[in-house]
């Protein structure tokens, strides 16, 4: 294989893999339930975009065709990530969690 | 050049999944766990995606969608249950 | 293409064709009749299920918009990582609500989608009558800027989008 795709799929690769141990990082050591719910629904969604990425430049050089078949990961990734992140912000303000004291404004009455 | 790289992901993945699995025993609420299961099987799937690729096969690419669709079916089934004490009304 | 009693979802059923193909991962005759066969079968048996969506007036439009998000979350990405790794006590948290005018469910759900993806905001909550969305914000230093950001970049093209009757 070329030098420089295997160069641009291990780039991917090591972009996609780093954003998840951020997003691990993020749900590990920030200090309230809300405050941990941005690291992983975010830097998790792009982690798996890059590793699909380099996925798709990967197979597709190496069977000289196209293949797109990874989008769909990344397709239904994007359209659940909201969803379930909103389900469980519901379910953490209906257990009234308590919250980091520097959060201004209150949530409303479940 | 991917034989060195490949590992070093696989290993940066491996401490994501610790570091996720840390915050799953320790709570300290249920949202956060189920949160911490959310994020876990995202990494899971990373992690698939990333094995295909070093074996050089398209079958992960198969279970990778499947743990996508299974695993958001049960992050979802989890919080409506905290929510409302069912899951199917 | 105007939805009829043999084809109620005329995009939906594309949608899927599309879908097919990709899971297929490769292009044929037989698999775009297959395919095409499931996208007018699928939505046809499910017709009883799904609600009525909104015409969408300009789709160049909704493509550059989807681009735009896109483009957004790369950066979004880039500052939450920032964030997570300095000093969380530096972080200032936030719930801000922001009044919508949207009011068709698709177009709604689309930008809670939206504002879930993008840098550093989390849709929590919508009220009961549908007027005010709950937000929380992992770094904010202005609320009312804040508000004003998401309602121009995002609500505004998607107001247009679908046309709705803006209040």
């Amino acid at each position: 294989m070329n030098e420089w795709i295997e160069g641009i799929v291990a780039l991917f690769l090591l972009l996609g893999s780093l954003f998840a141990l951020v997003g691990a990082l993020g749900l590990y050591r920030l200090p309230d339930f809300f405050m941990r719910l941005h690291g992983p629904t975010k830097a998790t969604t792009l982690g798996v975009g890059g590793m699909v990425i380099a996925s798709m430049i990967y197979f597709g050089a190496r069977d000289q065709g196209l293949s797109l078949h990874e989008l769909l990961i990344t397709l239904f990734l994007f359209i659940t990530a909201p969803v379930s992140a909103h389900m469980l912000a519901k379910a953490a303000l209906q257990q009234k969690l308590r919250l980091h004291e520097k959060t201004r404004g209150r949530p409303w009455e479940q | 050049m991917l034989g060195y790289v490949i590992p070093i992901c696989l290993a940066i993945i491996g401490l994501a999944l610790a570091l996720t699995l840390a915050r799953l025993f320790k709570g300290p609420d249920l949202p956060d766990r189920i949160l911490a299961l959310d994020t876990l099987y995202i990494n899971a799937i990373a992690l698939l995606v990333l094995f295909g690729i070093w074996l050089g096969s398209d079958l992960y690419f198969e279970a990778a969608l499947l743990i996508a669709v299974m695993g958001f079916v049960g992050t979802v089934a989890v919080a409506k249950y905290l929510l409302r004490g069912d899951i199917i009304e | 293409m105007k939805p009829s009693r043999w084809l109620p979802h005329p995009l939906l059923s594309i949608c899927l064709l599309v879908v097919w193909l990709l899971l297929i991962n490769g292009f044929s005759l037989g698999h775009l009749l297959l395919g095409a066969l499931l996208g007018w079968l699928i939505p046809l048996v499910t017709q009883v299920f799904w609600i009525n969506p909104p015409r969408i007036r300009k789709p160049i439009k909704l493509c550059l918009f989807l681009l735009h998000v896109i483009w957004d979350i790369l950066l979004a990405n880039l500052q939450v990582a920032r964030l997570i790794l300095g000093p969380s006590s530096r972080l200032r948290p936030a719930f801000v609500e922001i009044p919508v005018q949207l009011e068709d469910e698709l177009a709604l759900t689309m930008l809670a989608s939206v504002i879930s993806l993008t840098p550093g905001t989390v849709s929590a909550d919508l009220s009961d009558d549908r007027k005010t969305l709950l937000v929380h914000t992992l770094d904010v230093a202005d609320e009312e800027q804040l508000v004003r950001d998401i309602k121009a970049r995002y609500e505004a093209p998607l107001l247009e989008v679908f046309a709705c009757s803006a209040t």
